[in-house]
C-alpha cells in the first residue's frame, strides 16, 4: 500500500514533470495564460498518460522490443485523436483556445518516458497509478502556473474580477516573457523546497 | 514573391517559434549550453523541418483532404515524421559520414519534436492547397521557422556562454535562470510583434 502511494505522489513533487525533470515545457508556456485553459490541457494530459500506461502495459508481453517505440507513439497519438474530438464535440470554445498545442500532446516527452521507463515493465494498477500521478503533478504545475498569471496579468482568477479596477494590469504576465519569468522563478522556489525537505529527511534519518 | 518574403519574415522573426509560440523549448533548453552545438541543432532543425513538411503537405492534400481524413492528421503526421527522419538518418549516413558524424545525434531528438511537427499541422490549418503556390508557401513557412528557432537558439546559447561566469543566486542556477534569460530575449522579440500581419 504504502509502495503503491509512493508510486503515485512521486510525480507531485519531487519529480514533477514541468517543474523538477522540466519535460513538456511547450504547453506549460503556451496555454498557461488563463486557469481555465491550463486546467483543460493538465486533465486531458492526465487522461492520455493514464491510459497510454494502461495500453502499454496490457500490450508489454507480445510487443516486440523492437518496435515499441512506434507501437508507442501510435497508441499515444489514436489517444490524443480521441480526446481532441471529445473536447471539440462538448467544449468548442475550449478546443478553439488550445488550438493545435492539444495535438502536440502527442509528442510530449513525458508520455513517452513513462511508457517506456515504467509502464512497459510493470503491472496494469501500478502503471495507471503511475501516469495518473505523473498527470496530476503535470496538471498541479499547470494550475500554478496559469493562476499566477492569470492573477496579475489581469487581476481575476478564473475569468472572475478578483482585484478592483485601481488594480492596472501589467500585461507581461499574459503576454509571452511573462510565461517564461514566472516559470523560471517556479523552479527556483521548487528547487529550494526539495532541497529542504531533503535536507530534513536527512536529519530524521541521523537522529 | 512579396508574399514569400513576407511570409518568412513573419515566421521567422515576428512568430518566433521559441520566443512567442514556446515550440521546441527542451531542444531550446537542453542543447543551448554551448555555441557550436546549436549552431549544428539549429542547421538539423531547419533542414528536417523544410524536407518534412513539404512531405506532409503532400500526404494531406494528396491523400487525407480527399479521402476526407483530416482528423487523423496528428496521427499520420506523427508517424510520418518519426519514419522520415529514421530513413534521412540512414540516408546521411551512407552517403555523407562526414554530416552525419555533425548532425547524427541531434536528429534522433527531431524524430518526436513538437516543432517539427506544429509546422505542417500550421499549414494544414492555413489551408494551402494542392497547387503550386500551396507547396510554396508551405516550405517557406518551415524554412522560415526553422531559421527563426535557430535564430533563438544561437542568440540563447551566446548568452548562456557567458552566463557561467556570472555569479546566479544558488536556487536560480540551471534551469531557473535560463527561462528567465529567456523571457528577457522574449521581451525583445515582442518590439517585432505587429510589424507584418500574416
Amino acid at each position: 500500500m504504502k509502495n503503491l502511494w509512493r508510486i503515485f505522489s512521486k510525480g507531485i513533487i519531487s519529480e514533477n514533470p514541468i517543474l523538477v525533470l522540466a519535460l513538456s515545457l511547450c504547453p506549460a508556456l503556451a496555454v498557461t495564460s488563463s486557469v481555465i485553459t491550463s486546467l483543460t490541457m493538465g486533465l486531458t494530459v492526465t487522461f492520455v498518460i493514464s491510459l497510454n500506461n494502461i495500453v502499454v502495459s496490457l500490450t508489454r508481453t507480445f510487443v516486440n522490443p523492437k518496435v515499441r517505440v512506434p507501437v508507442y507513439i501510435t497508441s499515444i497519438a489514436t489517444i490524443v485523436t480521441l480526446a481532441i474530438l471529445v473536447l471539440q464535440a462538448y467544449a468548442p470554445q475550449l478546443y478553439k483556445a488550445l488550438g493545435n498545442y492539444l495535438s502536440l500532446v502527442v509528442v510530449f516527452a513525458i508520455i513517452l518516458a513513462r511508457a517506456e521507463s515504467f509502464a512497459s515493465k510493470n503491472r496494469v494498477f501500478p502503471s495507471f497509478l503511475d501516469g495518473f500521478g505523473m498527470g496530476c503533478g503535470f496538471t498541479l504545475a499547470m494550475v500554478t502556473i496559469g493562476a499566477i498569471r492569470e492573477f496579475f496579468g489581469s487581476g481575476s482568477l478564473l475569468g472572475i474580477r478578483i482585484l478592483g479596477s485601481w488594480y492596472n494590469a501589467p500585461l507581461l504576465f499574459v503576454m509571452a516573457p511573462g510565461a517564461f519569468i514566472v516559470i523560471g522563478y517556479l523552479v527556483a522556489a521548487t528547487k529550494s523546497l526539495n532541497k529542504k525537505r531533503e535536507e530534513r529527511q536527512k536529519e530524521r534519518e541521523a537522529a | 514573391m512579396t508574399q514569400y518574403i513576407l511570409l518568412f519574415v513573419s515566421a521567422a522573426v515576428v512568430n518566433n517559434f521559441v520566443l512567442t509560440r514556446f515550440l521546441g523549448l527542451c531542444i531550446f533548453f537542453g542543447v543551448s549550453r554551448k555555441l557550436n552545438a546549436s549552431i549544428g541543432m539549429g542547421m538539423a532543425v531547419t533542414c528536417v523541418m523544410t524536407l518534412s513538411s513539404m512531405l506532409a503537405w503532400l500526404v494531406y492534400n494528396a491523400v487525407l483532404v480527399p479521402l476526407g481524413l483530416e482528423f487523423l492528421r496528428t496521427l499520420v503526421f506523427v508517424l510520418l515524421i518519426a519514419s522520415f527522419v529514421q530513413f534521412l538518418e540512414m540516408f546521411i549516413k551512407k552517403l555523407a559520414p562526414a554530416l552525419y558524424s555533425m548532425w547524427g545525434i541531434y536528429l534522433l531528438l527531431i524524430a518526436t519534436n513538437c516543432i517539427v511537427l506544429f509546422v505542417p499541422l500550421l499549414n494544414a490549418d492555413a489551408g494551402y492547397g494542392f497547387t503550386l503556390a500551396g507547396f510554396g508557401m508551405s516550405a517557406v513557412n518551415a524554412l522560415g521557422s526553422g531559421v527563426g528557432f535557430a535564430l533563438a537558439l544561437i542568440l540563447m546559447s551566446s548568452i548562456r556562454e557567458k552566463l557561467d561566469y556570472a555569479d546566479v543566486p544558488k536556487p536560480l542556477q540551471g534551469m531557473g535562470i535560463a527561462f528567465v534569460v529567456a523571457g528577457m530575449l522574449s521581451l525583445a522579440f515582442l518590439g517585432f510583434s505587429g510589424m507584418i500581419s500574416v
